[in-house]
C-alpha cells in the first residue's frame, strides 16, 4: 500500500458498500485508492487545477440558473450567486414565452429551422464529401485537400461580409436562406469525416461489398454509413452548436425580426434597456438565455460518448 | 446614441436643392412623389381605401398607438418593427436606403441624426402634407430640430429637457443639500464620496450625448453650420467652464467609471452608489422598469446652474417620426405619424410615460399635476416643463454627428482613463471631426 492510501483520513475512504460497481471483483477495496500498476498516482496539483477549471466553467452556469429565478427587482437587489427572496423562475419562463405576443417562440422555431436544415445539411454534405475523399482516388485530390485545410483556417466571421455582399446581389438577404446556405458548408466537418472515414471503413470491406454485387450507392448507405455513425454524431454536434450559437451571420443578413434566431432576439431584448422609455427586461433576457442553452446541454449529455470518440478520431495511427 | 437632440443645418436647404437638381437631370421620378402637395382629402381617401404601413420604431408607447389607429381605420394595417434601436437601427435604415430595398414607410429618427438623412435626401418633406402648419403645436426646440426653412422632415415625437435626478435617500442620509450650481455639485461629490467611498455623485465613462448636452447648457456652441461651411470649436468660454468643472470630478475620481445604459448602471442607480443623474425628461420611464427596487428614493430637481440664478437648460435626447423618401403608401404613413405625434396618439403616449413635445400637453394642468409614485408623489412634470421653457437656443449639431459621436470614446474618452486632460480630449475630437468633415466634402474651419 502506498503512503497516499494510508494517510487518508478514514472518513474520506470509500465506504465498503456494495454500490461501488468496480469493487465487485476487487477483494480489497483499498486497492482502488492505492497505486495500481498501470494507473497513474493521483496528483494533488492536477486535482486542484481540475477543480479550478470546473469552478470556472460551472460558476457562470450556476449564476445563470440562479439569476433566472429572480425578478428585475431581485436582480438588482441580491448577490449574483445566491437566490433572492422571491422565487420567480416559473413566472419568468411563462413571461419569456408570452412577451410581445410570444415572439420568443417564433425565434426558437427559427433557430430550430436553421439548425435542422443548416446543421443537418452540413453534416450530410460532410459525410458525402468526406467519404468520397477518403475512399476514391481522382485527379485534383491534393488540391481539394489544400482548399479544405485552408478553409478550416479561415474563420466564418471573416467571410460574413463578403457573403453578405454576394447574397445581397442575389437578392437572398433578409430571407432564411441567407442563414441556411452559409451554414451548409463546414470545412472542419468535412475534414473530420474524411479522416474518420479513412480509418473507420476498411478497404477490404468495400471490396467485399463490390464483389458481392453491391452498387456504389448501396455500398455507401448499407456498408459505410453505419460504420461512420460516431463520426456523424460528432460532426452533427459541431455544426449544431455552431449554428445554434450563430450570431454575426444572421446579424448582418437579417433585418426582419420575424426571422431572427434566438441569439439576435435575446440581443434585441437586452438592447431595450438602452433606449429611452424602453422596457427593461433583464430578467427575461437571462431566463431566455437559460432556455436557449438547455437544448444544447441536453444534446451534449445524450450524445457525449460519440462526441468523445469522434474527437479522438484519427489521432492515433494504427 | 439615443439621447441627443439636433437642429437642422442652415445649409441643408442649399444642399438639398443641389442634390435635387442633380437627380432631376437624371430623370429620376423618385423626387416628385415627396414634393407634390397632398391634401387632407387625399389622405382621407387613402385611409378609406386601406393598405399597410411598415413602421421602424423602438419607442414602446407606439404599440398602443398602432392598435388604436387600426381600430379607428380598420382597413389600415400597421406593421410595427421595434426590435432594433440606436446604432443598429440607423445601420439597417442606411443599408436599406442605399440598397433601395426594404425601406420602411415610417422610421423613428432621433433629432441628432435627422440632418444626416435629410441631407442625403433620404427623407420626405412633410410640408407637402401640410405639416408646416403644425409648427405652433410644438415647443420651439423640437420643432427647430425637425424643420429647416419651410421644409419639415419629421414630426417631433418626444423631447428631453434636462433635469437633475437625485437619490434623496442618499442625500438625506449624509445630510447633503441638493446642489443648485455646478460648484455646489463638485462639493457635494466630494462630501458624498468621503462619507462613503462606494458612493459617487454620478457615473461618467465618456458619453458624447451627455457631454454635448452639458456644453449646450454651459453656453458653448461648438458646432456652427452655414451652408456647406461647418466649423467645430471646443475652445469657447462655455466649453472652458464645463471642462474646468468636470476635470475636477475626473481628477479626484468622484465620478463612477460605469458606462451608462449597462446593467451595472441600472444596479448603481438602484443601490445608491450613483447618487445623481443629469438626463432628459424621458428618464422616469426607464427608472420605473429598470430600477424598480429604488422606487420612492429618487426625485427630480432643476439642472444645477453654471452661475447662480441662471436658469438655462438644454435638451438631451428625443426623437421624431419621419417618412423615408423611398417608403411607400406615403398618405397612410403620414396619417399614422400625424395621429401618433400630433393627434390622439400624443395623449395615450403621455399616459404611458412619454415626455411630450407638444405645447398643449406641456401646459395641461392634468399633466403638470401628475404625481409620480416613483418619485415619492413629486409632481415632477413641473420641473421638466420648466426646463423645457428654459432650453438655451442656437444649438446645432453637425450634419455628421452620428459619425462624430462614434469616435468620441477614441478621443475624449481618453480623458477618463489616462493622463489626457478633458480639454485636450475635446481638442482631438475637434481635429478628428474636422478631418472627417473635409473628407466628406464640407468646408470645415
Amino acid at each position: 500500500m502506498s503512503d497516499t492510501s494510508s494517510s487518508l483520513p478514514t472518513a474520506a475512504r470509500p465506504a465498503p458498500a456494495p454500490d461501488t460497481g468496480g469493487a465487485r471483483r476487487a477483494p480489497r477495496l483499498r486497492t482502488r485508492r492505492g497505486r495500481v500498476p498501470g494507473r497513474p498516482r493521483r496528483s494533488v496539483l492536477l486535482t486542484v487545477l481540475t477543480g479550478l477549471v470546473l469552478l470556472y466553467t460551472v460558476v457562470p452556469l450556476l449564476w445563470l440558473v440562479i439569476s433566472a429565478t429572480k425578478t428585475q427587482e431581485g436582480l438588482a437587489d441580491s448577490s449574483g450567486l445566491w437566490f433572492a427572496d422571491d422565487f420567480a423562475l416559473w413566472d419568468n419562463i411563462s413571461e419569456t414565452f408570452s412577451y410581445n405576443d410570444g415572439i420568443f417562440v417564433r425565434w426558437l422555431l427559427n433557430t430550430l429551422l436553421y439548425v435542422v436544415v443548416g446543421a443537418g445539411g452540413a453534416t450530410l454534405l460532410a459525410i458525402l464529401g468526406g467519404y468520397a475523399l477518403a475512399k476514391f482516388n481522382f485527379p485534383g485530390k491534393r488540391g481539394v485537400f489544400a482548399v479544405v485545410i485552408g478553409a478550416v483556417a479561415v474563420p466564418g466571421t471573416a467571410l460574413a461580409v463578403p457573403t453578405f455582399l454576394m447574397f445581397s446581389k442575389m437578392g437572398l438577404t433578409d430571407t432564411p436562406w441567407a442563414v441556411i446556405i452559409p451554414s451548409l458548408v463546414s470545412p472542419f466537418g468535412l475534414y473530420l469525416m474524411w479522416v474518420f472515414a479513412t480509418e473507420a471503413i476498411p478497404n477490404e470491406l468495400m471490396e467485399a461489398a463490390r464483389i458481392d454485387g453491391a452498387g456504389e450507392i448501396r455500398t455507401f448507405f448499407q456498408v459505410a454509413l453505419p460504420l461512420l455513425a460516431p463520426g456523424t454524431v460528432t460532426v452533427l454536434l459541431f455544426t449544431t452548436v455552431a449554428t445554434w450559437n450563430n450570431y454575426f451571420l444572421p446579424l448582418i443578413m437579417l433585418k426582419d425580426p420575424d426571422w431572427y434566431p434566438l441569439t439576435l432576439g435575446l440581443d434585441a431584448w437586452n438592447n431595450q434597456a438602452q433606449t429611452i422609455g424602453g422596457d427593461v427586461i433583464f430578467n427575461l433576457v437571462i431566463t431566455g438565455s437559460l432556455l436557449t442553452i438547455v437544448p444544447l446541454i441536453a444534446a451534449f449529455l445524450l450524445l457525449q460518448k460519440y462526441w468523445q470518440s469522434g474527437l479522438a478520431a484519427g489521432s492515433v495511427k494504427e | 446614441m439615443r439621447r441627443k437632440t439636433s437642429r437642422l443645418m442652415r445649409g441643408l436647404a442649399v444642399l438639398s436643392v443641389l442634390a435635387l437638381g442633380a437627380t432631376a437631370c437624371g430623370g429620376s421620378d423618385d423626387d416628385s412623389s415627396g414634393q407634390k402637395p397632398v391634401s387632407a382629402d387625399d389622405v382621407q381617401a387613402a385611409l378609406k381605401k386601406g393598405g399597410s404601413v411598415t413602421v421602424w420604431a423602438w419607442e414602446p408607447t407606439l404599440k398602443t398607438v398602432a392598435a388604436d389607429f387600426q381600430k379607428k381605420y380598420p382597413k389600415v394595417k400597421i406593421n410595427l418593427v421595434g426590435e432594433r434601436s440606436g446604432d443598429k437601427h440607423y445601420t439597417a435604415l442606411s443599408n436599406a436606403i442605399s440598397a433601395k430595398k426594404g425601406v420602411p414607410d415610417v422610421s423613428q429618427v432621433e433629432y441628432f441624426a435627422l440632418g444626416q438623412y435629410s441631407l442625403t435626401k433620404g427623407l420626405t418633406d412633410l410640408a407637402s402634407f401640410g405639416a408646416d402648419k403644425l409648427k405652433d403645436k410644438y415647443t420651439p426646440g423640437p420643432w427647430n430640430a425637425v424643420s429647416e426653412g419651410d421644409k419639415v422632415y419629421g414630426l417631433p415625437m418626444d423631447s428631453g429637457p434636462m433635469a437633475l435626478f437625485y437619490n434623496k435617500k442618499v442625500f438625506d442620509k449624509y445630510k447633503i443639500a441638493v446642489p443648485t450650481t455646478w460648484d455646489e455639485y463638485v462639493d457635494a461629490a466630494r462630501k458624498l464620496h468621503k462619507a462613503d467611498p462606494k458612493v459617487y455623485i454620478a457615473n461618467d465613462a465618456g458619453d458624447a450625448g451627455f457631454t454635448t448636452s452639458m456644453l449646450w447648457q454651459a453656453g458653448s456652441r461648438p458646432y456652427k453650420v452655414d451652408g456647406t461651411k461647418v466649423s467645430v470649436d471646443f475652445s469657447d468660454a462655455g466649453a472652458k467652464k464645463y471642462t474646468d468643472t468636470w476635470q475636477q470630478l475626473i481628477d479626484e475620481k468622484l465620478v463612477s467609471p460605469i458606462n451608462g445604459w449597462t446593467d451595472d448602471w441600472y444596479k448603481g442607480l438602484g443601490d445608491g452608489t450613483i447618487a445623481t443623474l443629469a438626463s432628459g425628461a424621458w428618464m422616469p420611464a426607464n427608472f420605473t422598469t429598470g430600477v424598480p427596487n429604488a422606487s420612492g428614493d429618487w426625485r427630480a430637481a432643476p439642472m444645477p446652474a453654471w452661475t447662480k440664478g441662471d436658469k438655462a437648460s438644454a435638451e438631451n435626447g428625443g426623437s421624431s417620426l419621419a417618412l423615408p423618401a423611398l417608403g411607400k403608401n406615403k398618405e397612410l404613413a403620414y396619417a399614422f405619424v400625424e395621429y401618433a405625434n400630433s393627434g390622439a396618439g400624443v395623449q395615450s403616449r403621455v399616459k404611458e410615460g412619454a415626455f411630450p413635445a407638444t405645447t398643449a400637453e406641456l401646459k395641461n394642468d392634468a399633466f403638470l399635476d401628475t404625481e409620480f409614485k416613483y418619485f415619492g408623489g413629486q409632481k415632477a412634470n413641473t420641473v421638466f416643463a420648466d426646463s423645457a421653457a428654459n432650453v438655451a437656443d442656437d444649438w446645432s449639431y453637425l450634419p455628421f454627428q452620428q459619425y462624430a459621436n462614434s469616435i468620441f470614446n477614441d478621443t475624449v474618452g481618453k480623458a477618463y482613463v489616462g493622463n489626457t486632460k478633458l480639454a485636450d480630449g475635446l481638442k482631438s475630437w475637434q481635429d478628428a471631426s474636422v478631418k472627417y468633415g473635409k473628407e466628406q466634402g464640407f468646408t470645415v474651419e
